[in-house]
């Protein structure tokens, strides 16, 4: 008796949690690898970008639709992030994550100079992985207790289990920390001009709707010389490790996400989504056009280009 | 698949008169060298026959369908199979396993056993799906106190449930399988109403057993073996009398998955037992009430001459 409401209340709660589910079930060629036909809503006048087309995995639907689904697909891995990030890469994302932050070096002064303070805005942060990483490197491993560090994410799940991971930060570490809800393509009244120091996203770019207007706002909120850096899944170079990755990607993570997390439809979508990424030459002309400065190659490939940090300056002039 | 000597061989005329019966006997048989029609299951899915990668899935043939790959199947099996063991709560792990499993033999059986039955061939036409609103629940509250359809109701309001939560069917290459699919997860609650067993741990074993003898679906033939986690009474009753109930009947009466529903809301429950050939089993929750009621005599015994001393 005890194991049926059980049941039931899972299943219902699988069919409406995974909010991704209901919407598949429009168009019938949304499971194939090509993109279904686009949008065809006419764009507005005003600079509102809602109704231009973009890609939701490998289906094509308006920005405004992305926004939407790709907050379901975020509240449903919520609670399941870490343990699914750790399955998909083997754990390799903590190398990652590790190395992305120690090359940034948040916090460093050069010997014989006195501390300086900073404020890292880390976009996309939700989870907390990157912003305590960078309140240890600066706080801890470069003893610079006046570097403030906010957590931006547009999902309020993902921002919950932030702050729950954050309880356990020392006192000194959760008080330099702050979470803000908004949208990185539009942190206007939330994010004053030329006020950051660093800029960092980690895994989160590929989801957003509008990639060149949040590189905008990037270049806005950051100070003169303030530095961008952003973590995000590339293409592979070589073409024996491209091919296990693909199959990796598309046959064993979609089932580990069904097995493990329930959701495979969010799944299917992250590894979409990192298809569709731009190449790192391609991503790193979007830094440039978006105003950055960027030094020689301005990325440098993790693990055979399945990752890839792209770094750009904001120019002092 | 020719064959010179066809088992069972069935002349068409014999069990079908329409012309439609007819197109739809000879798209699912294949002609013997003799003229005759043979039926047997066939798999009739050509799509999936042409090897593909991950990389390069077939469009799906139904909303929400993926086609998986041998390998990827196979490890649904097992690891939905393992980790539904492990957390029975997981009801889409349980659901997939089904799919996975009724792949390749049995889930063509249970439709072929469909398309040989005259109402089984309606239900596949008309593809009727049980969901609150196809199902008018205040009428079904208005009808005869011992009709499917008000046992059917009291049964989902007693146990506060809708029969909104089946999971729809995603991983079986096969449009009209997959329907069937959906239809017998659909059905299982009738089944408690036909057969009278409640939805504790007991009857839900029972039940699975005695749908195992009936649909041959494999995932219903797994999930009996939680007989093993039950109490000591409780599976001696399994043994004992709701077991052999459930492979007597699963066996010999008609195929409940041809039973149409939606039809039947008006009918008396004996009578629609009758005509499937399906025998009350013993009341499970009399049995148990009385072994209840016992045990709780026994203990207040037991405390007065504990207290007495």
């Amino acid at each position: 008796m005890a194991s049926r409401p059980g049941l039931r209340s899972i299943a219902a709660a699988s069919t409406s949690a995974s909010r991704t589910f209901a919407p598949r079930f429009v168009p019938p060629t949304s499971r194939s690898f090509a993109s279904t036909h686009p949008a065809s809503r006419p764009t507005t006048t005003t600079n509102d970008t809602s109704d231009r087309p973009t890609s939701f995995g490998f289906e094509t639907v308006t920005e405004s639709e992305k926004r939407e689904r790709v907050a379901g697909v975020f509240s449903s891995v919520a609670d399941s992030y870490d343990r699914m990030n750790d399955m998909m890469s083997l754990g390799v994302h903590r190398l990652w994550k590790d190395h992305y932050v120690s090359s940034l070096n948040p916090g460093y002064t050069p010997p014989g100079q006195a501390a300086r303070p900073q404020h890292i805005l880390d976009i996309a942060g939700g989870t907390g992985d990157i912003a305590f990483r960078h309140l240890h490197t600066a706080h801890v491993l470069n003893r610079n207790p006046d570097v403030r560090v906010t957590i931006s994410d547009i999902n309020p799940d993902m921002l919950e289990v932030g702050k729950k991971r954050s309880s356990i930060l020392p006192a000194s570490q959760q008080a330099a920390l702050s979470f803000l809800q908004a949208n990185a393509e539009d942190l206007t009244g939330k994010v004053a001009d030329n006020s950051m120091d660093l800029y960092t996203v980690a895994f989160g770019i590929r989801n957003f709707s509008n990639m060149p207007a949040a590189l905008q706002e990037a270049h806005r909120v950051l100070k003169p010389g303030g530095v961008f850096a952003c973590l995000e899944f590339s293409k592979v170079g070589n073409a024996l490790l491209d091919s296990v990755y693909k199959r990796w990607s598309f046959g064993a993570i979609p089932m580990i996400g069904h097995l493990v997390a329930g959701d495979r439809d969010s799944y299917q979508y992250l590894v979409e989504s990192i298809e569709n990424f731009p190449s790192q030459e391609d991503f790193r002309q979007l830094i440039l056009d978006a105003g950055f400065g960027v030094a020689g190659q301005g990325y440098e490939d993790l693990t055979g280009g399945i990752a890839a940090i792209h770094r750009g300056i904001k120019p002092l002039a | 698949m020719t064959s010179l000597f066809p088992r069972g061989a069935i002349r068409p005329s014999s069990i079908a008169s329409t012309p439609r019966q007819l197109a739809i006997i000879a798209t699912h048989t294949q002609p013997t060298h003799r003229g005759t029609a043979v039926a047997t299951p066939v798999d009739d899915n050509i799509q999936t026959s042409r090897r593909f990668s991950v990389l390069n899935r077939p469009p799906p043939l139904y909303p929400g369908h993926i086609p998986l790959t041998r390998l990827e199947r196979v490890s649904l099996a097992l690891g939905s199979g393992i980790l539904s063991l492990r957390n029975p709560y997981r009801a889409d792990l349980i659901a997939a396993c089904g799919e996975a499993l009724s792949v390749p033999y049995f889930i063509y059986r249970l439709r072929d056993a469909m398309l040989s039955h005259p109402v089984g061939r309606r239900i596949l036409r008309d593809r009727p799906k049980i969901t609150s609103t196809s199902l008018s629940l205040p009428h079904l509250r208005s009808l005869p106190p011992n009709s499917l359809g008000r046992t059917y109701v009291n049964w989902l309001d007693r146990e506060h449930v809708s029969p909104d939560t089946r999971l729809p069917v995603r991983f079986i290459d096969d449009e009209e399988c997959a329907y069937v699919m959906q239809r017998y997860r659909e059905s299982h609650d009738f089944y408690h109403s036909l057969t009278g067993l409640p939805t504790v741990r007991e009857g839900e074993v029972a039940l699975k057993a005695f749908e195992f003898a009936n649909t041959l679906l494999p995932m219903t033939g797994f999930a009996c073996l939680s007989v093993f986690t039950m109490k000591k009474q409780e599976r001696k009753r399994f043994w004992e009398i709701y077991g052999p109930w459930a492979v007597r009947n699963g066996v010999n009466a008609e195929e409940v998955i041809n039973v149409y529903w939606e039809e039947e809301m008006a009918t008396n429950v004996d009578v629609l037992r009758k005509r499937l050939g399906i025998e009350t089993p013993p009341d499970m929750r009399d049995i148990r009430k009385r072994e209840r009621d016992q045990r709780r005599k026994e203990k207040g015994e037991r405390e007065k001459m504990g207290m007495g001393v």
